[in-house]
């Protein structure tokens, strides 16, 4: 039971950090109806961004980690949100009318010059930082001696997760650029015509995607303690296919998508053979779309004439 | 248009004058991953192979002829290592010091064999490359066999009736080096309680770590690289514990402690004595230390590697693959590691790995006097 707590831990905060990139694979898709494959990469220039703040930080002498921690996440949101209107602006919207396979094929090539541009600038070695958030708390220990451990930095993790994902929400279905995003997201010509918007509201998708993905870089930059150029890779995926699972274009999908696989991956490893955890994410994958092509929590598509 | 002939001219006419400059030279080669996660030793090799040709330019050459260095990356990728050797073998140059990776090594030997490139590698130590009777692979550091009966001897001292697992990342290195391990813990009357292989560029090792800590596992032995070794060890001591984590030559770099910080403490792992130490290299150590490079890990074996061929080279009089390889198998040769000597397989006759503990501060040190 100790052990499956502990798994369970695991699982949840790996998938929160999946479900975080998620959410800007969802937004893009749910508006825009393209897959923004550069999202991975732009995850990771906001690790890129997050590590550099920290060490022009430390170098000007701070020493408070609460205040590094906030300044880090303010400058990579905006920086990396600067990154996401920019790609949207060159590589997308002049495509934007162009037929359906051009914006994705601009999206795969903003993803290799995005990686090439960092491995170019930032050097191709892995960047280490040294632990920033040390500590936990230690749960519950069995009588076998086995410890149930909560670090501190997988509480932030979670906790972030669950404050951005409500704070979003709450942006879609509140606010005035949330109702902009969902008209457009059903009919841009129509919500041109009632004075929506519609390449202001797109980039605000891609702005707000991209600085959902800083805070997922900062957290994997805190969590793991490394980043390298090659890292937006398997994310990308791993997290793409957590949309998917989640039902493509829903909010929610993406974050339960993520954690899906975060714990599938996890438990997999942890009662059957660490080799096949990618497998056995993947085939649960191919699984869940046979019975429910439109994922966990996704609306069937509404052929538009 | 008529601009962009001219520019084309130009540049053909610039590259042709450029090689005409190289044609006295030969061209050896240092491959290696310059990229990627394994590029830390990369840029050992890529230092001792430039100190080395600068060195052995400076004692005036090779057969009355300077040497030129050919950089080649690989990113520790079996194709890509494949297609480099393809492209030196093309290039007619005679030498390669390389590969790291035995996944990059092994392949490319074969590109190399077919393209009369003489192939040394300063740290690929899986057994199979020196084992399938080419006639132009050598070595200048140990094999796992060795190198895992060494960590095997270490473990049954000083983990007598403790658990032990055993994980490897698939890799041509890590599986290899692991399972010689494992089968001379095995003859030395140990079991461990736990096998398991991981992914090569996996970040999240908890699960594993958990695992570990429900078997309460003593020591951890990883036949892999220092990235995911360094992960793993950070990620025991976030979930509180203690376990020690031994592993293999791959650990030998600074880089390994940056990615655990203080929580490296105590980790172990196998090399050969430190040749920063050795009498014979004092000099080129002072060299690097000038140049403000610490020739840790592979710097000095990938010196030493270009050191035997430029001798052997001399020897034989030419710098044809064959013969050269016939002389270096007929000779002795002083390195800056010691002096070397060759089986017919290409294997070092003088061996000896120990086993080196990280401590708090960063640094590695031999640990003296454990019997092994």
């Amino acid at each position: 039971m100790d052990y499956f707590a502990q798994q369970l831990i695991n699982g949840l905060v790996l998938g929160s950090i999946y479900g975080l990139i998620a959410i800007g694979y969802t937004m893009v898709y749910g508006i825009v109806g393209m897959i923004n494959f550069a999202h991975g990469d732009v995850f990771m220039i906001g690790g890129f961004i997050a590590l550099i703040t920290f060490l022009i930080l430390v170098s000007l002498g701070l020493t408070a980690i609460p205040v590094i921690l906030l300044v880090v996440l303010l400058v990579a949101m905006a920086i990396t949100a600067l990154y996401g209107w920019t790609i949207e602006r060159i590589a997308y919207r002049p495509l934007r009318h162009s037929f359906r396979l051009a914006p994705m094929l601009s999206a795969i090539g903003m993803s290799f010059v995005l990686t090439n541009y960092s491995q170019v600038a930032q050097g191709a070695r892995v960047k280490p930082i040294p632990p920033l958030v040390t500590g936990g708390y230690t749960l519950h220990e069995s009588a076998d001696g086995f410890v149930i451990q909560l670090s501190n930095i997988q509480i932030i993790v979670v906790v972030t997760t669950i404050v951005l994902l409500a704070l979003f929400t709450w942006l879609v279905s509140r606010t005035r650029l949330g109702r902009d995003m969902r008209a457009c997201e059903q009919d841009q010509t129509m919500a041109a015509l009632l004075g929506v918007d519609v390449d202001r509201t797109i980039s605000m998708t891609f702005v707000i995607g991209a600085a959902l993905a800083a805070v997922a870089g900062l957290m994997y930059l805190l969590y793991y303690g490394l980043v390298d150029f090659f890292m937006g890779f398997v994310a990308g995926i791993k997290a793409f296919t957590a949309a998917v699972l989640g039902g493509i274009g829903s909010l929610p999908g993406a974050m339960l998508g993520g954690l899906a696989i975060g714990l599938i991956e996890t438990f997999w490893s942890a009662y059957f053979s660490v080799e096949y955890k990618d497998v056995a994410a993947f085939s649960i994958l191919i699984v869940v779309l046979i019975f429910m092509p439109t994922g966990l929590l996704g609306r069937p598509e509404v052929e538009k004439v | 248009m008529k601009s962009l002939k001219l520019i084309g001219l130009a540049f053909g006419a610039s590259l042709a004058l450029s090689s005409a400059a190289f044609a006295q030279d030969v061209t050896v080669a240092v491959a290696g991953p310059m990229t990627g996660g394994e590029s830390a030793f990369g840029r050992q090799m890529k230092n001792g192979a430039e100190m080395a040709v600068s060195d052995i330019n400076a004692a005036g050459g090779v057969n009355g002829k300077k040497l030129a260095l050919s950089v080649e990356d690989d990113a520790c990728d079996p194709k890509q290592a494949r297609s480099i050797a393809e492209k030196i073998a093309g290039a007619k140059i005679p030498f390669v010091a390389g590969h790291y990776c035995s996944s990059s090594s092994i392949p490319a030997s074969e590109a190399y064999a077919d393209g009369n490139v003489l192939q040394i590698t300063p740290a690929s130590t899986n057994p199979l490359f020196t084992e399938r009777k080419l006639w132009n692979v050598a070595r200048v550091c140990g094999r796992d066999d060795q190198q895992g009966l060494i960590a095997a001897q270490y473990i049954a001292k000083n983990f007598k009736g403790k658990n032990i697992a055993i994980l490897n990342d698939k890799t041509t290195y890590g599986k290899g080096l692991a399972d010689e391990t494992k089968k001379a813990l095995n003859k030395a009357g140990i079991t461990e309680k736990m096998y398991e292989s991981y992914n090569k560029g996996d970040k999240d090792f908890n699960a594993i770590v958990s695992r570990l800590k429900k078997d309460n596992i003593d020591l951890v032995y990883v036949g892999g690289y220092h990235q995911e070794s360094g992960l793993m060890v950070r990620q025991m001591r976030d979930q509180g514990l203690k376990t020690i984590l031994m592993a293999g030559d791959a650990l030998a770099d600074k880089e390994f402690a940056s990615i655990t910080g203080p929580a490296g403490e105590g980790t172990l792992f196998t090399f050969g004595p430190d040749p920063r130490n050795k009498p014979t290299a004092k000099k080129i150590v002072d060299a690097f230390k000038a140049k403000n490079i610490d020739p840790e890990g592979y710097t000095l074996y990938t010196y030493a590697a270009m050191q035997v061929w430029s001798q052997a080279a001399k020897k034989a009089g030419t710098t044809d693959a064959k013969k050269v390889m016939e002389a270096m198998k007929a000779g002795k040769w002083d390195t800056v590691i010691g002096p070397i000597e060759y089986d017919a397989k290409g294997d070092i006759k003088q061996l000896d790995y120990v086993v080196y503990k990280w401590d708090a501060k960063g640094g590695y040190a031999e640990i003296k006097g454990n019997g092994t």
